[in-house]
């Protein structure tokens, strides 16, 4: 059974903090350098006060197999505008200057880090003030390539559980997880349907009886009524694609991109309090 | 047994091909991919999946290929004596069949009822709608825009196959992306769907299992050479897409170490421009789709579009296992020009009276470098693994002729 860590404490403080308030988290995702350096820089310096307690920053990659079009787009954008993984750390350690509370966790896929450096990639993460990764493409199989050198410092790598991991597998995917785990509530990529309710709260219970670990859902969660009903049955809820697709509509007005991706914000984090 | 210190005692339990190869899926993914190579595993050992296998390579492929003595090509280059292993001449006019009859088989077998797959030159995406309108399954091929519209005849026939084609507009719309949008696909449609990957690519067990589909092409050749000349042949040439008719062809030589055995990546425009599609020559290892192997990326691991005038080569990685074979040292690995595989395509055009594909015309482009140097009792085996019925357009383009 997975136990809290103690090595990354953004994530756990925040989890205990929530659970002594019986609040549930608000996970915001966004794409680092979408649509440009600046105009992200201010989303991500916002969100916080914009009800996000956790961020999570997405690495651009020119191929994200497990994203829809909005994520796929986004990450075009950004690459087009010049973002790199050195620019997305970068980011985190600027946005560490004023905030060193809110945990940020980089979700993307592998070639980035690898072609990076893995030993490098997870001490400046660290030192940028990362709290966890999520990586797309690292089953448990693949352990030893970034997941244990993580953990050794003191990132929290984050797995992602999905609705065909039964339950010969789930302890294997538990094994080496820390911070939350992120049940992906359907089968297929982000920007899809809303997931079903009680199938998601049914995959909630089998993983918990596995893990003490938070829960939190992910996937095709759009509105702040979507948000509330999953915050309802998880410890936290993620909106990603339904963000994104505010940046891709204010692409003709850039001025108006970051407040109105903030205000949106605010609205899926007050479905989620609304519990 | 395999014998120690074999070259073809790869992929070990985790999938890998020395540093090549693994599992580099979502989880959603996972516990299919193993189910797969659970599956695959029994299937190897079932005499009757074998037995059927062969009874549609024999009668509905059109096997063995014939291994043809090219006496003009011989003696235009004055050295080598050139046979070509004729897999263009197949059932749908490639060796892409040989993979698309054992997974489909494979499909049948664990009960899935939907086909996906992803194409390039479309040869694989026609292999596929051929396969699963003769075992009446649906079928879905992701396609990259860019290829629909320089592979029109092919798209064509899929679609009279029953296929349902679906563009790919992301990046550049080739090989890559239509790659993507099927591991997409086959993330969501995860209770029904089995994927036919067309090269050997992909997480394990995919490397593995369409080398061994392919195998035929290599095993077929060795016995047919044995026959003909008594020996083995000494050079083995193939072109290198993902590496699947070239592994096919290679595999059962790895250990035959008198066996040269060399395979042609695609040059592009050369590769002293951005504009190719030489993994190996060109690119560092990495991971995607499933695999680490050798990539064309950026320093910022940002995968590069390949450029081939070879729909079927424009693939920016390789097969893991050719990855394992260059480091190794056992296969080696140059590359051919898009101006040198179309002067090569004219050429035994003419000469032999065969169309071939654009990619084995790479391959040939090799075997006019090197073939005059070499003694009139060297053996050289080039796989033409495709006819270039589909490529007629795309050529005529080239060559500023209007049609
Ligand atoms: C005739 C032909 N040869 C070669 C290839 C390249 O694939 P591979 O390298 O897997 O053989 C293709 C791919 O479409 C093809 O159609």
């Amino acid at each position: 059974m997975s136990s809290h860590s103690t090595d990354s404490p953004r994530i756990d403080a925040l989890f205990d903090r929530l659970k002594a308030d019986k609040q549930k988290a608000f996970v915001a995702f966004v794409t680092a350098g979408d649509p440009d350096l600046d105009i992200s820089a201010q989303i991500l310096a916002g969100l916080p006060q914009a009800g996000a307690d956790i961020i999570e920053l997405g690495m651009p990659f020119t191929d994200p197999m497990a994203d829809g079009p909005s994520i796929q787009a986004a990450s075009q954008r950004a690459l087009a505008a010049g973002q790199t993984l050195m620019g997305t750390l970068d980011m985190v350690r600027d946005f560490r200057v004023t905030n060193d509370t809110t945990p940020i966790v980089l979700m993307g896929y592998y070639n980035p880090i690898y072609i990076y450096g893995v030993d490098k990639f997870v001490a400046d993460a660290k030192a940028a003030g990362v709290d966890g990764l999520i990586i797309v493409d690292l089953p448990p199989e693949e352990d030893d390539e970034l997941c244990l050198p993580a953990m050794a410092a003191g990132v929290n790598f984050i797995r992602l559980a999905t609705p065909t991991t039964d339950d010969k597998r789930l302890p294997e995917v538990l094994n080496n997880t820390s911070g939350f785990v992120y049940y992906v509530s359907i089968t297929g990529i982000t920007g899809s349907a809303a997931p079903q309710q009680q199938a998601v709260a049914d995959n909630i219970a089998r993983i918990k009886n596995h893990t003490k670990l938070p829960v939190c859902v992910g996937f095709g969660i759009r509105t702040p009524a979507q948000a509330a009903a999953m915050a309802a049955i998880a410890d936290g809820v993620v909106v990603g694609s339904a963000l994104v697709d505010v940046i891709a509509e204010t692409a003709e007005n850039k001025a108006e991109t970051a407040e109105e991706v903030l205000a949106l914000a605010s609205a899926l984090a007050e479905g989620v309090k609304r519990t | 047994m395999e014998q120690k210190n074999s070259y073809r005692a790869g992929p070990d339990e985790k999938g890998r091909f020395g540093l090549y190869g693994g599992r580099f899926v979502a989880e959603t993914l996972m516990p299919l991919i193993l189910d797969l190579e659970e599956n695959y595993e029994a299937a190897k050992n079932d005499a009757a999946f074998a037995a059927q296998l062969e009874d549609l390579q024999t009668h509905y492929v059109g096997r063995p290929s014939p291994l043809y003595f090219a006496e003009r090509l011989t003696a235009h280059y004055g050295g080598a004596k050139i046979y070509l292993k004729r897999d263009e001449l197949n059932h749908t006019g490639s060796h892409k069949i040989n993979n698309c009859l054992g997974q489909i088989l494979l499909a049948k077998r664990m009960g899935k009822t939907r086909i996906i797959a992803e194409t390039g030159a479309g040869q694989h995406g026609v292999a596929v709608a051929t396969v699963a309108a003769r075992f009446g399954l649906p079928c879905t091929v992701f396609m990259g825009a860019t290829d629909i519209e320089r592979q029109k005849p092919n798209v064509f026939r899929m679609k009279l196959l029953g296929a349902d084609i679906r563009p790919v507009t992301s990046g550049a719309g080739t090989l890559k992306d239509a790659m993507n949008e099927a591991l997409r696909d086959w993330v969501t449609n995860v209770e029904d769907t089995f994927y036919i990957i067309g090269t050997v690519a992909g997480p394990h067990p995919y490397p593995a299992m369409v080398r061994d589909f392919q195998s035929i092409i290599g095993r077929e050749t060795k016995e047919q050479m044995l026959a003909r000349e008594g020996r083995l042949p000494d050079t083995l040439i193939a072109c290198i897409g993902g590496g699947s008719n070239a592994m096919g062809l290679f595999h059962p030589f790895l250990d035959d170490g008198e066996v040269d055995i060399i395979g042609v990546e695609a040059g592009g425009f050369g590769l002293d421009t951005p504009d190719h599609a030489a993994s190996l020559a060109g690119g560092e290892p990495g991971v995607l789709h499933g695999n680490r192997t050798y990539l064309l990326q950026d320093d910022d691991g940002q995968i590069i579009e390949g450029h081939s005038i070879s729909a079927g080569l424009d693939y920016p990685g390789i097969g893991p296992e050719h990855a394992y074979l260059r480091d190794t040292g056992r296969v080696t690995y140059v590359s051919a020009t898009d101006k040198e595989a179309l002067e090569a395509f004219q050429l035994i055009t003419r000469l032999e009276g065969i169309i071939p594909a654009l990619e084995p015309s790479h391959a040939l482009a090799h075997v006019g470098k090197i073939a005059g140097d070499l003694p009139a009792d060297h053996l050289l085996v080039m796989n033409m693994c495709g006819r270039g019925d589909k490529d007629v357009f795309a050529v005529a383009d080239h060559l500023n002729v209007e049609l």
